[in-house]
């Protein structure tokens, strides 16, 4: 039992060392496609029988951190209903972050971003395509992957301009007559998200 | 942590982030052109049945079939 003990707690110092002597937190190391501690384990006791196969080797391993600038980012682009671009690379993304719009280049700083409604642009060579976005997050990786999600992404000529300036002119007038700190607050949602639409549509 | 200091006005008027996302997104697919406008309307309808029990026992189940409520 004694000797056991020994080994496990090895295998934790072991671990915590080889943790601390990594560069960042944010770097990350490309996954194994199968847990080789967990597969050890299981020959010592059971080698007749093949390992099960882990969740993790279901799963396409997450790319390593290059060593060098690679020279596109991979996005994912997704929504609740559909997955608009799955590990594209482009040149450059444009995200409406809530601090502005934020470009995304190769080698970008490890950031996580909340969006506001507004327009994603996404840069491959010549090709420019935008869509607007009701709201969402922006996750950058070390690995110069972007996970972009939002709940509602449209092409900018799925948007009826007419509707967009009756729904402004609306939300306008309810926020001047609103009363509550809740009727103020949809209403104001309501004017952001009709004016950042007709900017978009403009703009 | 990073900390940004200003609370937005929605959390401030007491909503929460998901209540402001689906907010938007429906003000999004109402300003839709047509064809598009019908698809993502229908996509988003639920239709579910709901019950309150009390006592341990279910009462009459109410069947609401709306599109989805801020």
């Amino acid at each position: 039992m004694f000797r056991q003990t020994s080994r496990l707690l090895a295998r934790t110092t072991g671990a915590a060392t080889s943790r601390r002597s990594r560069a960042f937190s944010t770097d990350v190391p490309a996954t194994p496609a199968q847990d080789s501690n967990f597969i050890e384990s299981w020959k010592k006791v059971i080698p007749n029988i093949d390992p099960p196969k882990t969740p993790s080797s279901f799963m396409t391993p997450r790319p390593a951190t290059p060593a060098s600038i690679p020279s596109k980012i991979t996005v994912n682009f997704v929504l609740p209903y559909a997955s608009e671009l799955s590990a594209k690379e482009v040149d450059m993304v444009i995200v409406p972050a809530t601090t502005g719009q934020m470009g995304v280049l190769p080698g970008h700083v490890p950031t996580i971003a909340e969006l506001k409604p507004g327009v994603l642009s996404v840069h491959e060579g010549n090709d420019v395509t935008k869509y607007f976005l009701s709201s969402g997050f922006a996750l950058i990786h070390a690995n110069s992957v972007a996970d972009i999600v939002a709940v509602e992404a449209v092409p900018l000529d799925h948007i009826d301009p007419a509707l967009v300036q009756k729904g402004l002119a609306e939300f306008t007038q309810k926020l001047g007559s609103a009363t509550t700190d809740l009727e103020k607050a949809e209403a104001q949602i309501g004017v952001d998200v009709h004016s950042a639409m007709n900017s978009a549509i403009t703009g | 942590m990073a900390s940004n200091g200003a609370i937005p006005f929605w959390r401030a008027a007491g909503m929460t982030y998901i209540t402001y996302s689906n907010i938007c997104a429906n003000l999004v697919r109402n300003c839709l052109k047509e064809p598009y406008k019908t698809e993502a309307l229908s996509r988003e309808k639920v239709h579910f049945s709901i019950s309150k029990w009390t006592d341990g026992k279910p009462e009459k189940p109410a069947i609401r079939s709306d599109s989805p409520e801020e």
